[in-house]
Order: C-alpha cells, then structure tokens, then sequence
C-alpha cells in the first residue's frame, strides 16, 4: 500500500463518514422513537413515556450537534478533497445535494421549536406535531444524500459526449437503477440500529438498577418492538439489493460472494478465507443459495468475478464485510422474535438476565453492522469513484497538504467523541430515570416506579 | 435574467444572510468571553444565551447552502475553489466544529467553564477569518495552474496587504453587528444595564468598520484595478450602505429605535455586500472561473432554481414561526417562557 495523495485523499474521507455516519444514523433515526413515544404516551396518558420522549431528545442534542458539524465538514470535503469529481458529478447530482441542505435546514428549524416547548401550548397533541417535521426532514435528507450515493454505483440521467454530460436529466440521475432498494436499506437500517441503541440502554438499565423498572421495561418493549418491525424490513430490502446487485452492478456481488466463476446454481459461501491459490477454504457453502439470493431461483445463471477486466475488480475482503453485516442483521431479527415470543406466552419472563445482555448486545452490533455495511457500498465500487466513467485516482486532490489534514481532522475526531461521550454521562448518569421521575411527576405513586 | 445571474444572485443573498446570522452568533461569543474576563458577564450573558439557544444550528445551514448551491450552479468552482482552500477550509471546519460541538456539550452539559467561553470567543473571530480567505483569493494573483495542479500561493497570500485588510475589515464588522443586534435584543428584553454596555460597543465598534472598509478599497485598487474601478462606478451603491450607516449610528446614539437602527445597519451592509458583488462580475475567481463559461447545463440550473423556490416557500413560514416563538417574543426574550 503506498500512501500517495489518493490513498491520503480515500483515508480522510474514509474516517470523517466512519465517525459522520453515526451521528447521521442516529439523526435520521431518533427523531422517529421521540414522536412515537411522545405519541403513545398522550395517548395512554402514559408520564412513563412523555419522560421518555424528554429524555431521549435530550440526549438526541448532542448527536445533532456532532451530526451537523461532521456533516459539514464531508460537505466541504467532498469538493476539497475530490474536486475533479464534484466537477464532473456536480453537473448532474446537485439537485439532491441541494435539497438535502433545504430537508436539514427545515428539521433544525423544528427541532429548535420541538426542543424549547415543551410546556408552551395548550393542546398537548400541537407539542406532538412539531416533531412531525423533525421526523420527515431528518428522514428526507437520508433519502437524498442516498440517491447521491446511488449514482456513484449506477450513473444515470445524462450522455456522455466527449468526456462532458449532455441530455443531463437532474430527476433521471436522482432516480437511478439503484436508488429505490438504497433507500429502503438505508431508512430501515437506521430506524433498526437507532431502536437497537435505545433497546440497549434500556436492558442496561434493567440490568443494573433496580429503580424506574416500569419505566425502562416500557422504553424495551416498544423499541424491540420497533427492532423486529425495522430488520425484517430492512432484510426485504437487502435482498432487493442483492438482486439489484447481481443484475447492475456483477462485479460487487460475485467480490463479496467470493464468486469467481459465471454459473448456474451458483453456492453461496459464508465466511473462510483464500489461500495462496486464491482458493476458498474453512468457508460455509450453502448449494445453489447464491442463485437464489441474486435471482430467486437455484437454477439462475450468476455472473462471476472473472467477466470483470482484472484492473476493475473490487477487493476481496469486501467478502467479510459483507458476512458480518448479513449476520448481525439475522441477530437482530431472531432477537427481537426471541423477546417478542417470550412476552406473548405471559408465563415466561421475557425480562430475564440472558435476554436483557442479548438485547443489551445488539445496539452496538447494530451500529457495527451499518459501519460494516457501509464500507462493503464504498470499497465495492473501487476503483471507481463514478462508476464506469471516473476512477478515484482521477477524482482526487493533487494537494501535498492532504496528509496533514488527515491527522488534524483525526484529532479533531477524537476531541469530539471523548466529549460526546463525558456529556452523555454527565447529562444522565447524576440524573437518573428514577430521580426524575420522582420530580417531576410526584403524582405516580411508587409502584409504578 | 439569465439562469446563472439568478444563481448567483441567490446564492450571494444567501451569503449575505450568513454573514448576518453568524456575525451575531459568534460576535456574541466574543462579547460573552470579553464581559467574562472584565466580571461584567452577569450583566448579558443571559440575554446572549437566551437568543443563542434556539437558533444556534440554523446559522451553519446557511453556510452549507451556500457552498452546496455554488458548486451545483458553478461545479467549475469546485475544482479551483476546491484544490486551492484545501488548508483553509479545512482550519475553518476545524474551528466550526469545535465551536458547534462545544456549545451543545457545555450548554446541555454542565456548567460554562473558562476554557470553553475562551474558544467560544476565539472562535468566532478566527473563522470570520478563515471563510473571508475565499474572498480574497477571488481577486486573483493567489491561485495558479500548472500541468493540471491547482495550487495556493501561501508567501503571496500572507504577504497580502489585501488578504489582511479583510481579515481585519471581517473581524470588526462581526463585532459591528452582533453588537448592534444585541442592543437591539436588550432593548427588547427591557434589560437596561445589558442595553447601557451592548450599545457603547456597537457604537464604539463602527468607527473601525469604517476604516478597515476604506483600508480594503485601497487595497483592492492595487491587486485588482477593474473590481475597484467596477465598484466606483457603482458609487451610488456604496452611497446608499453610507447613508444606511449615518442613520443606523444616528438612532443608536440617539438611544431609541434599536429595531430600526439595527435594520439600517443590516442594509449598510447588504448595500456594501451586493456592490462589491456586482462589482465582481464578471468573475467568479479572476482569471479562471467566468460566470457564463463555468455555469451549470441549462436542465440542472433550472431544476436547482425550482427546487430553491419550493424549499422557500416551505422554510420561510417556518422561520418565522421560529422567530415569532423566540426572538421576537418579548416575554421569551424577558427570560419569562
């Protein structure tokens, strides 16, 4: 590996989305439990989860503040370290990139709002709506940046005549092949991970407290809830994505499937490595499956890695990312069933010491599963930055300083996730659940607690 | 008007409302820190936190607009402007998350320690600073291209007279404004101690304004001779920002209509801001980016300006609600919501 501006260029923006994606993760995904909570309990005319609405915005604050500032910062990187392609690019997927300013600008508006009135209206359902706009905007903008990331993977909506764009079509290059099975992947991957985190506070509350129990059994149930609703439907998705794979983008597919030859009732293999022959070894093979997953039949023809010219295939330790986010995904729903199972039949607790360290286990699987997810969409597409037209080694800034703003934005990284996890503790660790509870809602009497 | 005349036009409106909005927020930071370090903090730092709380997020949005319109409208800038501030943009990302972050860590946090007002304060002078670099390299001189390298003359661009008269000119005009506002916000909350010490330094405040504005004119005659003469044939421009100027300091050493005095000195600046704008035309980066040549295809400019005016119609309600909720709601700004 040779450190070159590229490789400097690809490392600083590598880091930056590893730490940005999250906070945008979560910004996408807790506006969504705050509504529902703040939801249920009007409706219910439930403190339990009014408190929790409070509680989880508050804290939701402070991955705002990291989600904006990083999110600024990739912003302006995109065009600081990759100009050649915001030049290229920027002629045909400035539309969504533009929007997506418009989506946050109208979710921070709301969020400010959402923040400072809690006890300001008279009708409690106008507090609720408020969050309404929080929800769709932070929801929109994750459509939009994916349909910017799509395009890298599928360019569309344009011609390309002498090296220039023409025929260029804004909607057509925003609504490429891949967009739709993106989308949903990403929506749901968020709403799943940011219900997991939540989920996991609230087993490591039960576990380790015994105050405020009613209150975090109630925050468990409804995000696991949420969890299993949320990872069957990102699963749906993701097979959508495979499909979408096998047919669009071969090359991605038979790099993380270690699938190196075109055939019919292709197996598909899970785990092990390659030796010296770049043969598979110590792997799981499931027969025909690959056929399945990419087509929906075990007889389909899969294309293999070998109709790819070699200089423009992916690498292949893609293969693991790609093992380790399908795994965690099928924890999580066989988890969540697992809870949902044991609260149905009354006579099991669905509260037990195991269950409550699995549950506790996943939100930061979770969270690994969207890091893992992601670096499979970004190291997939190598070498391309655009894919087809653009390499990355083309895209990149030709600028020696690269290097060190590689190391000043990775201090810059660790400053804020050293802070960003003091402030959360501080913020809830001297003020419990159950101190809370007691002074604010008085009225609760202690066995509700 | 042609589409990329409105792209710009909207995208310069955009900046001005930036240089506005955050010249408040992070004058704010200083005077917050200055009254700190004189024991006189317990005399506006609630009127600064309460205004500063509920909007401190919407100020970067107006950045970001900015920097992701000019590259939509204008992706040539993305490859010049881009290669070039490399450095810059990056300390001023740097310096923007440092004082993002460490508001929502010490606001929601804990208590306001002396470190963080100190980087509070910093920060909101050295990023004026930063950002204003951008400003700078655009009169050309600064950048060069060789075998398809853009690169920064760094000697040339600190050796600037110009470069550090617009440091200087971004640094007291942030102090100009923010205290101007905040007298304004005083006035509002019927603080009269706070409302005594913000307006002593608006007013003290736009004398150096006024001399850093003519210091940068002449040095702008001498790096780039067709933007000066370009602005002197808008004269009238700058007469009208003058005369704006004249009333807003008129009212504030009067010491009544704080909103109006603070409006004239918005339109002292939106007058000064959009001469030397128009003045620029028709470069966006002299000699390389020219307006017309480095304009988006005509289907994207065309959707970036539908989409800027449906996302109006759908912020615009939307700030105002935010405004009348806090700004402009005097019991909210008298600490009683």
């Amino acid at each position: 590996m040779e450190f070159d501006t590229v490789m400097m260029s690809r490392l600083i923006t590598a880091m930056t989305l590893t730490f940005h994606i999250i906070f945008a993760t979560l910004g996408v995904g807790v506006p969504l439990f705050i509504s529902l909570a703040e939801f249920i309990g009007i409706k219910k005319k439930d403190k339990h989860y009014e408190l929790l609405a409070k509680r989880w915005a508050r804290g939701f604050v402070i991955t705002v503040a990291i989600g904006v500032v990083t999110g600024t910062a990739i912003g302006l990187q995109l065009s600081l370290v990759w100009p050649n392609f915001m030049q290229l690019a920027g002629n045909v997927i400035a539309l969504p990139l533009f929007m997506e300013v418009f989506a946050f600008f109208f979710e921070a508006i709301f969020l400010g709002i959402y923040l400072y009135t809690w006890d300001r209206f008279k009708g409690k359902y106008t507090h609720w709506l408020i969050s309404l706009p929080v929800v769709l905007g932070a929801g929109i903008s994750a459509v939009f940046i994916t349909t910017v990331n799509s395009f890298m993977n599928s360019p569309a909506g344009f011609t390309m005549i002498n090296g220039e764009f023409t025929d260029v079509s804004p909607i057509g290059a925003m609504l490429n092949p891949s967009t739709p099975v993106r989308v949903a992947h990403v929506l749901g991957g968020s709403y799943v991970t940011v219900g997991a985190i939540l989920a996991t506070i609230a087993a490591l509350a039960l576990l380790r407290k015994k105050t405020a129990t009613e209150y975090h059994k109630k925050a468990l149930k409804m995000t696991v809830i949420s969890v299993f609703v949320f990872s069957v439907l990102t699963a749906v998705a993701g097979d959508a994505s495979a499909k979408y794979l096998a047919e669009h983008q071969p090359e991605k597919l038979a790099a993380a499937e270690w699938h190196f030859e075109t055939e019919r009732n292709a197996d598909l293999v899970l785990f092990g490595w390659l030796n010296d022959d770049n043969e598979v070894v110590g792997e799981i093979r499931l027969p025909g499956f690959l056929s399945f997953l990419a087509h929906g039949s075990f007889n389909a023809e899969v294309i293999g890695l070998e109709e790819t010219p070699e200089g423009e295939r992916p690498p292949l330790w893609i293969h693991y990312m790609f093992d380790l986010m399908v795994s965690i995904g099928f924890f999580l729903v066989g988890i969540s069933f697992l809870y949902l199972v044991l609260t149905f039949f009354k006579r099991w607790n669905a509260n037990n010491k195991f269950m409550l360290w699995l549950i506790a286990a996943s939100g930061p699987l979770a969270m690994l599963a969207v890091e893992f997810g992601w670096i499979y969409a970004e190291v997939g597409r190598q070498p391309w930055i655009l894919r087809g037209y653009m390499t990355v080694d083309e895209a990149a800034t030709s600028s020696p300083y690269i290097t060190h703003m590689f190391f000043l934005f990775l201090a810059l990284y660790i400053v804020l996730g050293a802070l960003f996890v003091i402030t959360l503790r501080k913020l809830f660790k001297n003020n419990p659940a159950a101190v809370e509870l007691e002074k604010h809602y008085p009225e609760l009497n202690k066995g509700d607690k | 008007m042609s589409y990329e005349l409105i792209g710009i036009s909207v995208l310069w409106l955009f900046l001005y409302g930036y240089v506005i909005i955050a010249s408040i927020d992070f004058g704010a930071g200083f005077f917050a820190y200055y009254a700190k370090a004189t024991k006189r903090d317990h005399i506006i730092n609630q009127i600064i936190s309460r205004y500063l709380s509920p909007v401190w997020e919407v100020t970067n949005v107006f950045l970001v607009f900015f920097f992701v319109g000019i590259v939509g409208f204008f992706p040539t800038t993305a490859y010049y402007y881009g290669s070039a501030l490399l450095v810059p943009a990056s300390f001023a990302i740097i310096l923007l998350a440092i004082r993002g972050s460490f508001y929502a860590f010490e606001n929601y946090g804990s208590k306001q320690s002396n470190v963080y007002m100190f980087l509070y304060g910093a920060t909101g002078l050295l990023i004026p600073a930063s950002l204003s670099v951008a400003l700078t390299l655009s009169e050309g001189g600064f950048i060069t291209e060789q075998d398809g390298v853009v690169s920064l003359n760094y000697w040339e661009l600190f050796t600037s007279p110009l470069a550090w008269s617009i440091v200087a000119l971004a640094i007291v005009s942030v102090l100009f404004i923010s205290a101007s506002f905040l007298t304004f916000y005083a006035s509002r909350a019927d603080d009269k101690t706070a409302l005594d010490l913000v307006r002593k330094w608006a007013l003290f405040w736009a004398t150096p304004t006024i001399i850093m504005a003519l210091t940068t004119m002449i040095a702008l005659s001498q790096r780039n001779q067709r933007h000066y003469e370009n602005m002197l044939d808008l004269w009238w421009v700058f007469g009208l920002s003058m005369g704006f100027f004249v009333i807003g300091m008129g009212l504030l050493y009067v010491g009544k209509h704080y909103g109006k005095a603070f409006i004239a000195i918005m339109l002292q600046f939106f007058f000064a801001f959009f001469g030397y704008g128009i003045a620029q035309y028709p470069y966006l980066l002299d000699p390389f980016i020219h307006i017309e040549d480095s304009v988006t295809n005509e289907a994207m400019g065309i959707a970036l300006i539908a989409a800027f005016i449906g996302g109006l119609l759908l912020l615009v309600p939307s700030l105002i609600l935010l405004m009348r909720l806090f700004l402009f709601n005097a019991d909210y700004a008298k600490g009683k919501k």
